[in-house]
């Protein structure tokens, strides 16, 4: 998980547009993933948007309890 | 921030962040795991605890110079295998527990990060306890240990943070800060991201968690006083109490420090303390030790001694005792500063007091208790249960131990079945927020899932009614030695009572309690009760309108249960199942109620109400209870065939509103439905007929039957608004009960059918449905209309022709009261309407403005009239707003 994140990371590289993370078959998330989610959130910051898809609610507490769920969005 | 904080370095802070970075993501990712997850690991937690017990005990002695090693090592197998077996089977992630018959579900909410500080004194023990109830709870612990045990209680984190970690605790689920300064704390204390602070510890460590302003766990010191009555069992208390006290020292807050010993035993006592290794001082050496061990400025024990020797102490103080010694022994006079051995003494210093009796000896335990004990723990060693109710009584301390050692007591789970802690809660008598024995309960937030209930509803009628013409005749079937009939003197007049005594049976000895009309008072029900105790009087027999059954109801409930207060029962309620008067069920006397209505639309005859007038109080009295509804009903429409025009029309209104008021009650069942719904179509049919043809047999029976069917249904769903308009109204107008009621029906039909500004609060009422029951009452009697508003409307308007039919006045205006007058009443009669039971079950709540709004709706009379012109605002001093149209829809 946090090694696919570091892929999206590498694939902006600072540049702008949307990118869509596919969460659907994410049952947990761990702390490893939740640093890279914050760098992740922190790199982009508002030059692209970040979309989350397929949260589950126990992932998204954890973002949310990480200050974390405002700075993405969630796809359904 | 506090001062202390802002003196922090930016390096120091940026430290403490990470460790709370750390703990946060820690708790966030753990709110994840499932129960088997941790269950999973807290097991070889313990495992690892307990394999290293010694070993962190030993740590523990090194680092702190407190304590026995071996004390230490079992200190902290009872923190890790007791707490083990208390929790392994506790649910403590998601549902934990389920009440299906309440409805009710508790649900585990982890706190998220715990800043926890662990004492000197057991610092191995507390860290291992608080690691468990972490992980079983899903927690993030920040520890601050004691800074005299950092190295042993970090050691202790670690073994059970690598084998959490390593059994898939989340990682940085618990840290520890390094060299933790009170500032350090006082940053952590106030930190956004800690949820709960758990301080164990001293006064100091405790208050700071608590002024913090963050929800907190203090547990702090104690002063353990113990009652050594005289029927214990001497042997087995002395052994206890050396054992305790001298556990690890006298380390824990729990263990015994002054011990209360009865007179006739006090000289045995000591010499068996001595015999088993205790030096009993003398009052030359107890003086010395209390210049040497408490501190003359503070009045606490000097911390040299805490967790030190007996022999140590002896040794520093210039004590000379026995190598083997145990427990120094101090007798002292009396408890309080000027006795400065009776406080804590965390150490083995025991405090003995020869007590004069049990009182004596109760209240110096609770002076004791009372000198920095309060809340924590007492002990008590007695056979006499009334010994140990009293101590448990007047002691105030959340375990009081029974027979059995202090200090391991207190633990649990090892002389008694209390839950097995290293924290004591001291309740607020020590400044705590619990006096629990802390548990995993205290790290978790316990969020209830409350599912909709509906307590089982009843429909409760009396046992028997007779009706249509000549049920009279049933009067037959019940035998009596004395019946007093309570009548008016007009209906005695006319023969009524005539055709009673015609059917009662031949042998009833027969009298009159005749009763003036109008509203039942008190002294009316006095005179009543005279007659039936003169005449020993076996059967009431009620004759008459709806005051006259309420007179009897009355007298029926005194002459049975004679200490009945009528007053207390008539007291306000809102639910009669949780009201707080309770009517007598022990019966001095047992007399059978017959009622026979001579009017129809009280429906009293089947009603559990009677009301009563106290003259001399200036009020009246509302009685509800189904003890007082008649055993027997009689409804024989050939008393009531002789019923004035007005009469006929007053109390036909009456049973007209019972079944509408009754048919939208929010007490409403299937069961008073059918009731309510059949009395209104019989009313809607018969009673213009019995008022323009009086002598119409058909209906004046139909309409006798009417206004007991409307009974049946309102004695168990109730009334409404109109019900409590019209009782103040008509008490402040001296108007008819009937004739109000008609007064306000149009307007409480059109209020109830609008939108509420309030919904009345219940559970019976799953939706607003008084439009759509009211559209159904329109539907059964055949007034037509499309939609519900159309049906709704044809109801109002089927309601005024019927008053127009009946000739009963159509405005309160038309009463003959002036605007003026009715402007300075209005106020009052909203507030009274409001007081008033009878809208509780109302499907609209009625704001106190809306209820004079519906008086000026009233008093300016026909509503229907008016629906298409009527202003849509309402103002308290002359709309009509529920006469609206759009509101009627």
């Amino acid at each position: 998980m946090a090694g696919a994140v570091q892929e999206v990371l590498k694939k902006l590289n600072g540049a702008g547009g949307e990118v869509v993370l596919d969460f659907s078959s994410v049952l947990r998330i761990d702390a490893g993933a939740l640093r890279a989610m914050e760098n992740l959130a922190s790199t982009v910051d508002g030059k692209a948007q970040v979309a989350l898809h397929g949260v589950n609610t126990g992932v998204y507490k954890v973002l949310k309890l990480m200050k974390l769920a405002r700075r993405f969005s969630f796809l359904s | 921030m506090t001062e202390s904080v802002s003196s922090l370095s930016e390096d120091r802070i940026a430290y403490l962040e990470g460790l709370v970075s750390q703990a946060r993501t820690a708790a966030a990712v753990f709110t994840q795991y499932t129960q088997e997850d941790v269950d999973r690991i807290v097991k070889p937690m313990v495992s690892a605890a307990m394999e290293q017990a010694q070993h962190l005990a030993r740590l523990a002695i090194e680092e702190t110079k407190i304590g026995v090693l071996e004390d230490k090592a079992l200190k902290n197998m009872v923190a890790a295998e007791f707490v083990y077996n208390y929790v392994k089977d506790k649910r403590t992630v998601g549902q934990i527990n389920e009440f299906p018959e309440r409805g009710l579900v508790e649900v585990a909410e982890p706190i998220g990060v715990i800043f926890s500080l662990t004492p000197i004194t057991n610092p191995v023990a507390t860290v291992i306890f608080k690691c468990i109830m972490a992980i079983k709870t899903r927690n993030a612990v920040i520890f601050s240990p004691h800074p005299r045990s950092w190295h042993c209680c970090y050691e202790a984190m670690k073994i059970m943070y690598e084998a959490a970690v390593k059994h898939g605790a989340p990682e940085g689920v618990f840290t520890c800060v390094e060299a933790s300064t009170l500032q350090d704390n006082d940053y952590l204390m106030h930190h956004k991201a800690v949820g709960l602070i758990d301080a164990t510890g001293g006064q100091g460590v405790v208050r700071a968690a608590y002024s913090s302003g963050k929800p907190a766990l203090g547990v702090g010191p104690g002063n353990t006083p113990v009652y050594l009555e005289k029927t214990a069992d001497l042997d087995t208390a002395v052994v206890d109490i050396i054992t305790s006290k001298t556990f690890d020292n006298g380390t824990i807050c729990a263990s015994e420090q002054t011990v209360v010993i009865d007179d006739e035993i006090y000289d045995l006592v000591l010499t068996k303390f001595a015999d088993l290794g205790s030096h009993i001082c003398n009052e030359k050496e107890a003086a010395l030790l209390a210049r040497t061990v408490i501190d003359p400025e503070t009045g606490f024990a000097r911390p040299m001694a805490v967790g030190q020797r007996a022999t140590d102490i002896a040794r520093v103080v210039g004590l000379s005792v026995k190598p083997n010694t145990k427990l120094l022994v101090a007798p002292i006079q009396g408890v309080g500063r000027e006795h400065p051995l009776s406080v804590e003494k965390l150490f083995p210093l025991l405090t003995v007091y020869r007590a004069k009796s049990v009182d004596e000896a109760l209240k110096v335990c609770v002076d004791v208790n009372h000198a920095g004990g309060l809340g924590h723990t007492a002990v008590v060693f007695s056979r006499n249960d009334e010994v140990i109710r009293k101590f448990g009584e007047v002691i105030n301390a959340g375990r009081i131990i029974v027979n059995s050692p202090g200090s391991i007591g207190a633990l649990g789970g090892v002389y008694n079945d209390m839950v097995p802690t290293l924290s004591f809660g001291c309740g607020t008598g020590g400044g705590n927020s619990t006096m629990d024995n802390v548990n995993v309960y205290h790290y978790l937030n316990i969020k209830r899932v409350a599912r909709r209930t509906q307590a089982p509803m009843w429909f409760r009628i009396p046992n028997q009614i007779y009706f249509n013409l000549n049920a009279v005749e049933n009067l037959r079937q019940f035998p009596s030695r004395s019946t007093i009939v309570v009548t008016n003197p007009i209906l005695e007049q006319v023969g009524y009572v005539d055709i009673v005594r015609r059917y009662l049976p031949p042998q009833t000895s027969v009298h009159v309690a005749a009763i003036p009309d109008g509203e039942p008072e008190v002294k009316v029900v006095t005179q009543g009760l005279e007659a039936l105790k003169l005449y020993k009087a076996d059967q009431i027999i009620a004759l008459g309108g709806g005051s006259v059954i309420d007179v009897a109801k009355i007298m029926k409930l005194k002459y049975e249960s004679p200490e009945a207060d009528l007053e207390e029962l008539g007291a306000a309620f809102l639910d009669i199942r949780k009201r707080v008067a309770e009517y007598p069920t022990e019966k001095a006397n047992r007399v059978r109620l017959i009622a026979i209505p001579t009017t129809s639309g009280t429906g009293s005859e089947v009603t559990p109400f009677a009301v009563l007038i106290d003259k001399e109080r200036g009020r009246k009295v509302t009685l509800t209870d189904y003890s007082l509804s008649p055993d027997v009903a009689i409804v024989d429409p050939q008393f009531v065939m002789s019923m004035p025009r007005g009469l006929t029309a007053d109390t036909g209104i009456d049973c007209l509103t019972h079944g509408l008021e009754a048919a939208v009650s929010v007490y409403a069942s299937p069961y008073t439905d059918a009731n309510a719904l059949q009395a209104i179509q019989m009313a809607f049919k018969y009673l213009p007929i019995a008022y323009e043809h009086p002598h119409d047999e058909e209906a004046r029976t139909m309409m006798h039957n009417a206004a007991c069917i409307a009974a049946l249904a309102f004695s168990n769903a109730s009334v409404g608004v109109n019900h409590a308009l019209a009782h103040a109204f008509g008490a402040r107008f001296g108007v008819a009960h009937g004739r109000a009621n008609a007064l306000m029906l149009p307007h409480v039909l059109a209020f109830n059918a609008s939108v509420p500004t309030k919904f009345m609060p219940s559970p019976h009422q799953r939706a607003y449905t008084a439009p759509q029951k009211y559209a159904m009452i329109a539907d059964l009697i055949g007034l037509g209309g499309n939609t519900i508003e159309e049906k709704v409307t044809n109801l109002v308007a089927a309601t005024e022709e019927l008053l127009d039919r009946l000739a009963i006045p159509r405005s309160i205006a038309d009463m003959g009261i002036s605007k003026e007058e009715f402007e300075r009443a209005v106020p009052d009669l909203a507030k009274i309407a409001f007081d008033d039971p009878s809208w509780r079950t109302n499907p609209r709540m009625p704001l106190i403005s809306e209820l004079a709004d519906l008086y000026w709706s009233a008093y300016q009379g026909r509503g229907l009239a008016k629906v298409v012109s009527a202003p849509e605002k309402q103002t308290a001093t002359g709309g009509d707003a529920y006469a609206s149209k759009s509101r009627v829809a």
